[in-house]
């Protein structure tokens, strides 16, 4: 089928912006990272943007296309239900080039929540024991890949950086829900802030954008009830 | 711009975190430089598990994990330092959970282990759940887990700076030379001790299950470096990729008991009834090592029994069946690979067979170290000082002719670690040294050739070109008129090279550019892959030869160490294989 794709351009030197637009024919299952990558082989090499597992676990190829946060290499063609394709780079973030965007304040904003284990109590001779229940409480928000989508997909992040945002609630979840990590009084002191957890409206925009579904709003959901009861 | 650093850690997979990690905790200024961001890593596609003889779920021991590796090596791999692996294996997975990595858990609330391929107990009996693992990414989760910890230990990191030469002062390296995506500079980092972690080079083939980034930069530098690399011959297929795509459907698949079929094995389709693995390994079944499984799938296939019945290894394809694990298992043991199938194949695992075919996966072979990951010069063992190296750029060799599942986490943080211990003891006496005025001029004359010297192939053409006549010609069956024709093929691509140019001029994330830089790695680490398997006339473990279809222990019991001589030019020695405790014999599963 033949699909008419717009790529958001833009030029640091100049700092001007304009999309490029290619017609291609491609086939329904194409991932749109696999046509992007055949418009920048045989189109235009000069586009820019970031890949590199090409199957959804790495994170690196997260952008808008179609106005909807998604990872280019788990998206198909056939997905978007439209035989027009407009790529834009993630909102909220400074554009450096074309789709790649400055990801350095995502990852050290993340640090905020102390985004590692803190054990309990010191190493055992073996493993920690921990319940098969006890380690589904928190087995969701290990799937975080770290690509962004749901971050800068918040309306409250785009209105004010110096939010935490879902990225960082996500991996605190994972923490302050493993009973192995004892760091959670260090946590919510970021979380049971203003520009913590309370700026989040459940508007579920995150959640949407998730690609692997990780249920966000309901992982922040249940650190707003956990921050209430620990204060 | 110049740096200096005690350590410079390239590479920002399991390997080099842990290298890391082990770094920052003896108070070194240690760097971490990555042509991503660490969390992009490979590693983290890694799906199945991590092997080790923690017997939480059945009786098991160290020792029957190293006798499986050996025999899964095909008696290639070195016994001394095999058998450390596998016993540190151990200590090394109960660190991980120690760092906080969220294993699956048994009802006792140990961690959770599971089958996997090769794996057994009582050497060879029937076989043992050995494979720790989170769900069906494992990977992810020590990828995620490492990263953590170096976070929390303040390591510095220099995201998205692609290390492209070594800084070598005769027999030592002084550090390395790196280019800043983000804005096209080149900046020297000096160091006293450099480790590579850069992986494996799978996008040399047209099918693999490895990422875009894997293009083979550590191996390439290092051989352009008079640095040799040992046992590229040996590539490992691994027999589940997604059909047409190569994404990984994980061994674990099987481990949970999923089984391949053909189509003369459609009305098994849902039985639970064994397939046509059963014939060729009657003990473990479809839980055979994956050269034999990828082999056994290529014979189905050109015998006329693939799905589609046309011979062609090149297309057609066979079935993994995991209907009859039921839903459960499918959503909860396996749910990234099944999300995999839905999402590529529009194939629902739970009602419907996921159609495989081989995949181009892992390097058995690379840069040649030994045991605390110091690199080798040669195959005498004199080492180059100041450089180290594990993961899938090294070869120690432990996977010797081919990997069991589950060794490459192994691998990664027991040598990752053992590198970092023994580069903090040769810190202790170490100094910076002498480097030359212009240690970047190498690179900087190459990166003007590639940009500004009007050259008009395409690096797309080439890489394309590259990619099918190594996956036709130097992939599961080899002979030496179709290696020979891979060989001149990447030779004579090599001489085009040196007319790539690339269009866009622009200074910062020039990513064809990189691109360009990227092909060029993998067209040398295409070559030695190619002359390597050249020389060796036998069958043994992922090389397999239609002329040589035996294994030859008289004459290749041995390593192949492949040096460069001159443009175009390669020569070879070769170092015998370590054996201790386990006699080669015939590989019967």
């Amino acid at each position: 089928m033949e699909v008419t794709v717009e790529i958001y351009r833009y030029d640091q030197e100049t700092d001007t912006s304009r999309y490029d637009r290619f017609v291609k024919e491609v086939d329904p299952k194409d991932r749109v990272l696999d046509v992007m990558m055949d418009i920048k082989d045989h189109d235009d090499g000069t586009i820019a943007f970031r890949k590199s597992c090409g199957h959804g676990v790495c994170g690196s190829d997260a952008m808008q296309i179609n106005g909807i946060n998604r990872l280019a290499c788990q998206t198909l063609i056939q997905d978007l239900k439209s035989r027009r394709i407009r790529i834009e780079p993630l909102k909220g973030m400074k554009v450096l080039r074309d789709l790649v965007v400055d990801m350095d304040p995502f990852f050290t904003g993340l640090e905020r929540v102390k985004p590692y284990f803190i054990p309990k109590e010191s190493a055992p001779v073996t493993e920690h024991r921990q319940s098969i229940a006890d380690r589904a409480k928190f087995d969701d928000t290990t799937k975080c890949i770290m690509c962004g989508a749901c971050t800068t997909s918040c309306p409250s992040f785009w209105t004010n950086d110096a939010y935490v945002g879902p990225a960082a609630f996500v991996k605190a979840h994972r923490f302050i829900l493993d009973t192995r990590d004892g760091g959670n009084d260090q946590r919510l002191e970021a979380l049971d802030d203003k520009d913590g957890l309370w700026r989040c409206h459940s508007i579920f925009n995150c959640t949407d954008a998730c690609p692997r579904d990780i249920q966000i709003t309901k992982a922040i959901g249940e650190l707003k009830r956990y921050t209430v009861v620990h204060r | 711009m110049i740096h200096k650093f005690d350590a410079i850690v390239v590479g920002a997979g399991g390997a080099g975190l842990r290298c890391a990690l082990e770094l920052s905790q003896q108070n070194y200024n240690v760097a971490v430089l990555s042509k991503l961001y660490p969390v992009r890593s490979h590693t983290g596609a890694a799906q199945g598990g991590i092997g080790a003889a923690l017997g939480n779920e059945e009786p098991d021991s160290p020792e029957w994990h190293f006798f499986d590796t050996v025999k899964g090596s095909d008696y290639l791999g070195d016994q001394d330092v095999t058998e450390i692996m596998c016993e540190e294996a151990i200590e090394a997975v109960l660190e991980l959970e120690h760092f906080g990595l969220p294993f699956d858990r048994t009802k006792e609330g140990k961690i959770a282990q599971r089958p996997f391929g090769g794996h057994t107990r009582d050497f060879g009996k029937a076989p043992v759940k050995r494979a720790a693992y989170a769900a069906d990414r494992t990977g992810h989760m020590i990828l995620h887990t490492l990263f953590e910890q170096c976070v929390k230990n303040q390591v510095r990191f220099f995201n998205e700076f692609y290390v492209l030469d070594l800084i070598m002062d005769g027999d030592t390296c002084r550090g390395v030379v790196a280019y800043e995506l983000a804005t096209g500079e080149l900046h020297v980092f000096q160091s006293k001790a450099t480790f590579l972690g850069t992986g494996g080079y799978g996008r040399v083939f047209s099918i693999t299950s490895n990422a875009h980034a894997l293009t083979g930069d550590g191996m390439a530098i290092a051989f352009r470096r008079g640095i040799p690399l040992e046992d590229m011959e040996f590539v490992q297929f691994h027999p589940t990729g997604l059909r047409k795509l190569g994404i990984l459907v994980s061994e674990a698949a099987r481990g949970e008991g999923g089984i391949l079929r053909n189509r003369e094995d459609l009305d098994n389709i849902g039985s639970g009834k064994d397939g046509f693995m059963a014939e060729v390994a009657p003990t473990v079944k479809d839980l055979a090592p994956r050269d034999m499984v990828s082999r056994a799938i290529y014979n189905e296939i050109a015998a006329g029994r693939g799905i589609e019945g046309t011979g062609d290894t090149g297309s057609d394809y066979v079935y993994l069946d995991l209907i009859h694990l039921g839903a459960d298992v499918i959503n909860n043991k396996l749910p990234d690979i099944s999300h995999f199938a839905r999402k590529y194949l529009a194939v629902e695992p739970i009602t419907e067979p996921i159609p495989v075919q081989p995949t181009a996966h892992y390097a058995m072979g690379g840069v040649p170290t030994d045991v605390d990951g110091r690199v080798l010069r040669n195959a005498q063992n004199d080492p180059v000082l100041g450089l180290y190296a594990a993961g899938e750029v090294a070869c120690v060799s432990v996977h010797g002719a081919n990997r069991l599942g589950t060794n490459s986490l192994v691998d990664i943080v027991v040598f990752g670690r053992r590198a970092g211990k023994s580069m903090v003891s040769y810190l202790q006496g170490a100094e910076f040294g002498r480097i030359t005025d212009e240690p970047d001029a190498f690179i900087s004359a190459e990166i003007d050739r590639l940009q500004k010297g009007g050259g008009q192939e395409k690096v797309a053409d080439l890489r394309t070109a590259m990619q099918k006549v190594m996956m036709a010609k130097s992939g599961v069956y080899r002979t030496e008129a179709k290696m020979i024709e891979a060989r001149d093929t990447i030779l004579e691509l090599r001489q085009r090279y040196k007319g790539v140019g690339v269009t866009d001029q622009s200074s910062y994330f020039n990513t064809e550019l990189v691109e360009a830089i990227e092909l060029g790695f993998l067209l040398d680490v295409a070559w030695t892959i190619a002359e390597s398997a050249l020389q060796r006339t036998e069958s043994r473990g992922a090389h397999s030869r239609v002329d040589y279809p035996d294994r030859d222990d008289k004459n290749w019991l041995k390593h192949t160490f492949i040096h460069l001589f001159e443009d175009g030019k390669v020569t070879f020695d070769y170092k015998p294989v370590t054996i201790t405790k386990f006699k080669p014999k015939p590989r019967v599963y």
